[in-house]
């Protein structure tokens, strides 16, 4: 890939805030050394401009209120009108979300250009992007690049860069474009009739600095509450695995791993969770890392900053216990 | 109702993954299985059918080799047919040579509905099955978590970063699984019998009019320079608990000024 010119970040954003992944999407774009422009869409994209501009951004082309639509088709289709109209960046960042994967994949047949996936890391060191990916759960890092044409599209996992805003004036108002959605035809056909959010106090999984999360190892879904009440206590985010959110045990917004939230936290306490590769994909990065299982054989062990072998039903209320008697 | 699943066929997973030296593919010469994360699209699949009261569950995938042992596990959960691209040509596809490949395949097959897993086990690229929508102009709902088919409409309930929404669109159309969709099936010795006796049509790219330079490695237009292992995380302090193990977390909690 020749120099970069001009990146685009794609700026799914929720009531106006866009979602954390955009601003370490804009703080790495910046290092690529050239523009940094952003596409974004929704009833609030103009209140996201300012915000999207202390990141970095220059210029805000806002594909406006999609109404009931599902992002993938309508945004898909405005960027590739913009690119085949002329106004063609060299790379596009999408963030890993439910919406950004739709989008990337449309986007891609459009545009007849590849993906690159799982994205935790770009260099630009050379006027060329490559791309690291953790692969096998996160044992081997594999680095990968386009061989030929712009834009290369990549979608990156959740707590791949840091977040830093510019001092640069340059972006400080970034203009706002309207652009437009061209016709989708039957793809855009699906309709959004309701919207349900799981409620949970507490920080948010992928900001908390304290995540407890739990596995089939808790034996039943009464034993999920001693996650939850372990998580209120240290004042963070309870997560679970896979196995957990399929069997209904925890809410799917709760998932940590390859198809659920990555997170970063100061602590991870992992509770009766063996440690597949694909959770380990989602957590491993956590500062540290305290693992209670029965199984000594559990690959979590391997990660773990301190392991538990033991019944997690009978620690964690023992836990519970002792943090409540110090307060 | 004919509903097309597709259906990866992937490296038994209980067995370590390795990469090809060479060029960094996935090595498959043992004895591939079917993806684990496909056996939901199958089973909804089937359940969908004979909620309709008519139609069948067809099974699409593609392999460089003639590979049919994953196919054959599906089929004995209850799908009626399989077709299976296969081509030497195939090796080394990207995603969207590959969502090139099954759009043609189900473009044959014609089904109302097409299902397929939200990201394999081996690759977990996650793009494919919207990619064979918008090459086959189709809507889609990605992360199903509940399918229902009612007045010609599939009714589904979508997961989204802060929970879920309810989503309704209308037919053909392309819907991605998850696990917590249905519960998985395992195949009857009766199942896996019949599935000896089921039609597997294999066709190559040239039967499907794709041009070979826009699939396998020719297609994927994409390289990796190096697969490295990762700097390793060290395994720490292990405590076996004999009733007093809370108390040393309680000291690291301190020691991290948690508590």
């Amino acid at each position: 890939m020749p120099q970069v010119g001009k990146t685009w970040v794609l700026a799914e954003q929720h009531d106006g805030v866009p979602i954390g992944i955009v601003l370490e999407l804009l703080t790495a774009a910046r290092g690529f050394g050239g523009v940094v422009e952003v596409v974004t869409w929704g009833r609030s994209s103009a209140s996201a401009a300012s915000t999207l501009g202390q990141y970095g951004a220059t210029k805000v082309y806002d594909v406006g209120d999609i109404g009931d639509s599902l992002a993938g088709p309508k945004v898909a289709a405005a960027i590739a009108a913009q690119v085949s109209g002329g106004n063609r960046p060299d790379a596009i960042l999408i963030g890993a979300s439910h919406d950004g994967r739709d989008i990337a994949a449309r986007l891609s047949v459009r545009l007849d250009r590849p993906v690159l996936t799982n994205v935790v890391g770009i260099d630009a060191s050379d006027g060329s992007l490559t791309t690291k990916h953790a692969i096998f759960g996160g044992l081997m890092v594999l680095r990968a690049e386009f061989t030929d044409g712009t834009p290369g599209i990549f979608v990156v996992r959740a707590k791949s860069f840091a977040t830093e805003a510019t001092e640069s004036a340059a972006s400080r108002s970034p203009e706002i474009i309207a652009i437009d959605v061209p016709d989708t035809g039957a793809t855009d056909a699906a309709r959004v009739v309701a919207r349900h959010e799981d409620k949970h106090s507490g920080p948010k999984l992928e900001e908390a600095s304290v995540v407890v999360s739990g596995g089939r190892g808790l034996g039943s879904p009464e034993n999920y509450a001693l996650v939850t009440e372990l998580a209120q206590l240290l004042h963070g985010a309870p997560g679970a695995s896979r196995a957990v959110v399929d069997a209904g045990w925890a809410p799917y917004s709760f998932q940590v791993g390859q198809t659920g939230k990555t997170v970063k936290p100061t602590l991870y306490i992992a509770c009766g969770i063996s440690g597949a590769t694909q959770h380990m994909v989602g957590m491993k990065a956590a500062q540290n890392i305290i693992a209670i299982n029965k199984d000594r054989e559990a690959a979590i062990f391997t990660i773990a900053d301190l392991g538990v072998i033991g019944d997690v039903t009978k620690v964690i209320p023992k836990l519970i216990e002792a943090i409540k008697a110090r307060r | 109702m004919n509903v097309a699943v597709c259906v990866k066929q992937i490296p038994d997973t209980a067995n370590p993954p390795a990469l090809d030296p060479s060029d960094h593919t996935l090595v498959r010469d043992g004895k591939l299985i079917m993806d684990d994360s496909d056996s939901y699209g199958v089973e909804m699949g089937l359940q969908l059918v004979e909620a309709a009261q008519g139609g069948e569950v067809s099974l699409v995938s593609m392999a460089p080799n003639g590979e049919t042992s994953g196919l054959r596990t599906a089929l004995a959960i209850g799908a009626a047919r399989a077709l299976l691209v296969s081509d030497p040509v195939l090796a080394g596809s990207d995603a969207l040579g590959t969502a090139r490949v099954l759009a043609a395949a189900i473009r044959r097959l014609g089904p109302d509905l097409v299902l397929a897993g939200t990201e394999s086990t081996d690759g977990y690229t996650g793009t494919t099955p919207v990619q064979v929508a918008e090459l086959l102009g189709w809507p889609s709902v990605s992360f199903a978590k509940h399918i229902e088919i009612s007045d010609g409409l599939v009714r589904v309930q979508r997961q989204t970063e802060a929970g879920n929404e309810d989503v309704t669109c209308p037919l053909p159309a392309v819907v991605t699984v998850t696990a917590g969709v249905v519960e998985q099936r395992y195949p009857s010795f009766k199942g896996i019998m019949a599935a000896k006796s089921k039609p597997v049509e294999e066709l190559t790219v040239a039967d499907l009019g794709l041009d070979p330079s826009q699939v396998g490695s020719a297609g994927a237009r994409q390289l990796v320079i190096s697969v490295e292992a990762a700097e390793a995380r060290k395994a720490g302090e292990i405590v076996v608990d004999e009733g007093h193990a809370h108390e040393r977390v309680i000291r690291f909690l301190e020691q991290l000024k948690i508590l």
